[in-house]
């Protein structure tokens, strides 16, 4: 069981077709896997589907997918922020799915879980219900939802043991968990591999049964809204 | 005089009691954390967090710990992270008492209408019908009237709906209203603010 690769490129070899439909983690920019969209970028794989909360921005994360076109679909919450992505959206070139962030979340654990659907009571009375079945559970109405099976699934971690065992740090866990269990294949890139045995097994976040393939790599980890209080506030 | 911004969130602050794991959205209901007090409240943000703190200091941003609104913040000593299918599991399943949130337009069901204008650049609805759909309570908080002096609170939404019947409480430059069976009912006005005047900049059905 040989997990570990040397790099991106390495970890996504063989994993990559046209046509294909990746879930990738993050929000925002925090917690993406910078590593592998660049990487994928430079394989040059078209008309991919993606299921992410956003859509990075112009120049980092998904936006520089974007920038190449390479990108046929997005399934995503929220994708302001980007530039290009809306010129490429209202030119028609793109298209969009708008998920509620719970129901695209639900999604991913769903399919992860093998459960092809489920009944939410999000967006009922909405756009996002129309064409979905309905349904009463004691005299509520929900709607029903699919679970989501990607071809492959990539996501950012902190640390990892070699048998993929994952530790997520802060809000940068967010889709990375969800997104991880609904590919087929999933690969990781964390900040550090670290030997078996030096994480807690109490407090792993993302079992490594989960995690196919994984790298380790330097994050540029860019801040997309910086907001501080001065120290008089305090 | 109408409440200002400031007033309106702490107006809203009173809404919440201890206790409360509470949502805020962005905007005016962002500042109704200024104004808690001494009352136990613990906020949650969307992308995998309770126990959310004020913004960092300068310097000690930390890119992996940043709110629904992608800005920097701090954690707390009561601070717990989780995965965005568990966060929005809590949300779903009715664990967050209370969601204060901004609107385009709300109507006398209940109706909200906050995330889209047609013909308007779309950027999606986030977390807001998963949010208005599961917590115990639906707080909007927003101006009174458009900026052509128009009524926000209408018979019936125009706008694409975030969720249907979903609010219960409005709290406008103007004052306090609530969702009840028939229309609105003003439960509060703002200083020197008269019914009349409510009733006046409100489209939708006030009732006594």
């Amino acid at each position: 069981m040989k997990k570990v690769y040397a790099n991106a490129a390495e970890a996504l070899d063989g994993l990559l077709h046209d046509g294909m439909f990746i879930a990738a983690g993050g929000f925002g920019l925090c917690g993406i896997p910078e590593l592998l969209l660049e990487a994928i970028k430079e394989t040059g794989t078209q008309d991919l589907t993606f299921a992410s909360n956003n859509a990075g921005v112009d120049d980092f994360g998904i936006g520089i997918l974007l920038q190449t076109k390479q990108v046929k679909k997005m399934i995503s919450s929220y994708v302001g922020e980007n530039a290009e992505f809306m010129r490429q959206y209202l030119s028609g070139e793109l298209e969009l799915e708008f998920n509620p962030q719970g129901t695209l979340a639900e999604r991913m654990r769903a399919g992860g879980a093998g459960i092809p659907g489920f009944y939410t009571k999000t967006g009922v009375g909405t756009v996002i219900a129309e064409g979905k079945e309905h349904k009463d559970f004691n005299g509520e109405t929900y709607i029903m939802e699919e679970g989501m099976f990607a071809d492959l699934a990539i996501v950012k971690a902190w640390k990892a043991d070699d048998t993929g065992n994952l530790v997520f740090r802060k809000t940068a866990r967010n889709f990375n968990v969800p997104a991880a269990t609904c590919g087929k294949i999933c690969v990781a890139e964390v900040e550090e591999i670290v030997p078996r045995g030096s994480l807690d097994p109490d407090a792993i976040h993302l079992p490594g049964i989960y995690v196919n393939r994984i790298i380790q790599g330097t994050h540029e980890k860019r801040i997309e809204q910086r907001t501080t209080r001065k120290t008089e506030d305090a | 005089m109408p409440w200002d911004r400031n007033q309106m969130a702490a107006r809203a602050a009173q809404e919440l009691e201890d206790g409360m794991y509470v949502n805020l959205g962005i905007g005016i209901p962002t500042l109704v954390a200024n104004y808690v007090g001494d009352k136990d409240i613990t906020l949650q943000s969307e992308n995998g967090m309770l126990g959310m703190g004020p913004f960092p200091f300068e310097g000690e941003e930390d890119p992996d710990l940043i709110n629904a609104g992608k800005q920097t913040i701090t954690e707390l000593s009561r601070t717990a992270y989780f995965d965005s299918a568990t966060s929005f599991a809590m949300i779903r399943g009715g664990k967050i008492a209370a969601a204060v949130l901004g609107a385009m337009e709300v109507d006398e069901e209940g109706d909200l209408a906050n995330w889209m204008i047609p013909g308007v650049l779309v950027k999606g609805m986030g977390g807001a019908m998963d949010l208005v759909a599961g917590v115990g309570r639906v707080i909007v908080v927003m101006d009174h009237t458009n900026k052509h002096g128009k009524s926000k609170l209408l018979t019936k939404c125009t706008l694409p709906l975030t969720g249907k019947k979903v609010v219960n409480r409005i709290i406008t430059n103007l004052g306090v209203l609530d969702v009840v069976d028939g229309g609105l009912k003003i439960v509060e006005t703002a200083e020197g603010v008269t019914e009349d005047e409510i009733r006046d900049a409100t489209e939708a059905t006030v009732v006594n």
